[in-house]
């Protein structure tokens, strides 16, 4: 069976730097940092009292005010963005079959604030069970292709992929598979969180996760910096048209790029510590130029998952080593995450769209914040340092790594 | 119009995102209104918080209209 082609025909991004993709885009290249102090609640007892949050976002500009109360943030943001990708894509979704388009999701948490409420609210009270109805459906992960499907009449596959902070890498991997296999003709895939919370901040504070840098929030995510001491949490969605690519050359669509594969793979490790010598990102960055017939030389720009820890920047990098030799070195490695913090199981839908942008407008963003080298750091990487860089990228890697050990990687291609 | 009813009109506008207009005594939740079956448990579970009674799942399947909540909410005060 010949496997179909497969192309990004619209994307929506919803981020702590841009609520538009074209607002993201202008932020990425002008090494704006989305970090600020909390909002969404009193972070004044926390060891980390700022976050990458979304900013100026009423979801009623949106969705209309009873919708939007049935909603979590999360998928208040998946639907915002898929919107904005599926009018991005021109798709004219009364002349497609409905059938044969899917909703492919991620989330590596879901509706916490609605769980953190409604517990908080039965903690609070006599012992009485009064959960508000739309308590485990606003909750659940799944929920928000269920909403986008409902929206749109898309009756095609509809589900969201959970492993951690390579959800939404997950999500698009599937996305490409199922259109390849011939299952669907269009996927609206991505991936959305809304994890800054007071439950989200205190759990990763309590892992030791989360940079606490308070004096100084737009320099504290500092991914491959000597300083490094944590993690931004982040919040926002991503969201990627999808599209078989005859299907899409038939309705003369604008096509930003193709994508050309994935890879899997665990760690088999630890629940949240990478493997030192990354064997499984190895793995996964191995497997994913096998599944797009891609040689090590072939790739321009990798969009790490650098998030700016201690133990997983250079893990990656090694790891960055192995796979690809001497032409690591002719790479744009680039993190993204020291602009928009970390959007867990966002992360991979945002940073494929930086992929792919990079793609389109020859310019890899950079890696900001870096002022002091990591001698753990080979040296002779070219690590986008502080400036965005020109460059005619006609592939470029994303990868994502999830608590649990999960690890997810796409690869986009300059349409031949 | 009465202080419970008034009350109670005031959590249908909130909940349903329906114009205080359409609150009409006769009006339907599901069929006037717009309430699916979730927002009709919602709607039941406030009255309760807000008039600090309960109402057993037998009686609140009859609560179907403005009316019929308010008449029930006047007796059990």
């Amino acid at each position: 069976m010949k496997l179909k082609r497969v192309v990004v025909t619209g994307l929506g991004a919803l981020t702590p730097i841009g609520n538009t993709v074209d607002e993201y885009w202008n932020g990425l290249v002008n090494g704006v940092s989305g970090a600020a102090p909390v909002t969404h609640f009193d972070a004044s007892k926390f060891k980390t009292q700022f976050a990458c949050e979304v900013k100026n976002f009423d979801p009623t500009d949106f969705i209309d005010r009873k919708e939007a109360r049935r909603m979590d943030r999360f998928a208040q943001y998946a639907m915002v963005t898929a919107d904005e990708a599926l009018k991005d894509s021109g798709i004219d979704i009364d002349k497609v079959n409905k059938y044969r388009v899917g909703v492919i999701w991620g989330a590596g948490i879901g509706g916490l604030e609605t769980f953190q409420e409604e517990v908080t609210n039965f903690a609070l009270g006599d012992g009485s069970p009064r959960f508000n109805p739309f308590f485990i459906p606003k909750m659940i992960a799944d929920i928000a292709p269920g909403l986008i499907s409902i929206k749109n009449g898309f009756m095609g596959p509809n589900y969201t992929t959970v492993s951690a902070c390579a959800s939404s890498a997950n999500a698009i991997f599937d996305a490409l598979n199922s259109i390849r296999l011939g299952a669907t003709d269009v996927v609206v895939t991505g991936g959305s969180e809304a994890a800054v919370t007071a439950a989200g901040m205190g759990g990763f504070n309590a892992m030791h996760a989360m940079s606490t840098r308070n004096d100084d929030p737009k320099t504290a995510s500092r991914p491959f910096d000597a300083n490094r001491d944590g993690f931004v949490l982040g919040e926002g969605s991503g969201a990627l048209v999808l599209e078989e690519y005859e299907h899409a050359i038939a309705r003369g669509a604008k096509i930003y790029a193709e994508i050309v594969g994935g890879g899997l793979s665990s760690d088999a490790y630890h629940m949240t510590a990478p493997h030192p010598e990354g064997i499984g990102v190895v793995a996964v960055m191995e497997n994913c130029l096998e599944n797009a017939g891609l040689k090590s030389a072939d790739v321009d720009a990798i969009n790490t998952h650098g998030t700016s820890t201690p133990l997983g920047d250079v893990a990656e990098l090694k790891a960055i080593g192995k796979v690809f030799g001497e032409n690591a070195y002719n790479i744009n490695i680039n993190s993204t995450k020291s602009m928009t913090g970390h959007l867990l199981g966002a992360a991979g839908a945002i940073e494929a769209i930086a992929s792919i942008l990079a793609i389109e407008k020859g310019v890899v963003p950079p890696t900001i914040n870096h002022s002091t080298v990591d001698e753990n750091i080979d040296p002779k990487l070219n690590l986008t340092l502080n400036k965005a860089q020109k460059r005619d990228v006609k592939v470029a890697m994303s990868n994502t790594f999830g608590f649990g050990g999960h690890n997810a990687c796409v690869v986009f291609k300059k349409l031949d | 119009m009465s202080d419970i009813a008034s009350r109670v009109k005031a959590i249908i506008v909130d909940k349903l995102g329906v114009d205080e207009n359409e609150v009409v005594p006769e009006a339907s939740f599901t069929n006037d209104l717009g309430a699916d079956s979730l927002d009709t448990v919602e709607l039941i579970m406030e009255f309760e918080k807000e008039f600090d009674i309960q109402i057993p799942d037998d009686q609140a399947e009859n609560i179907a209209t403005v009316g019929q909540a308010v008449k029930y909410i006047e007796e059990a005060k």
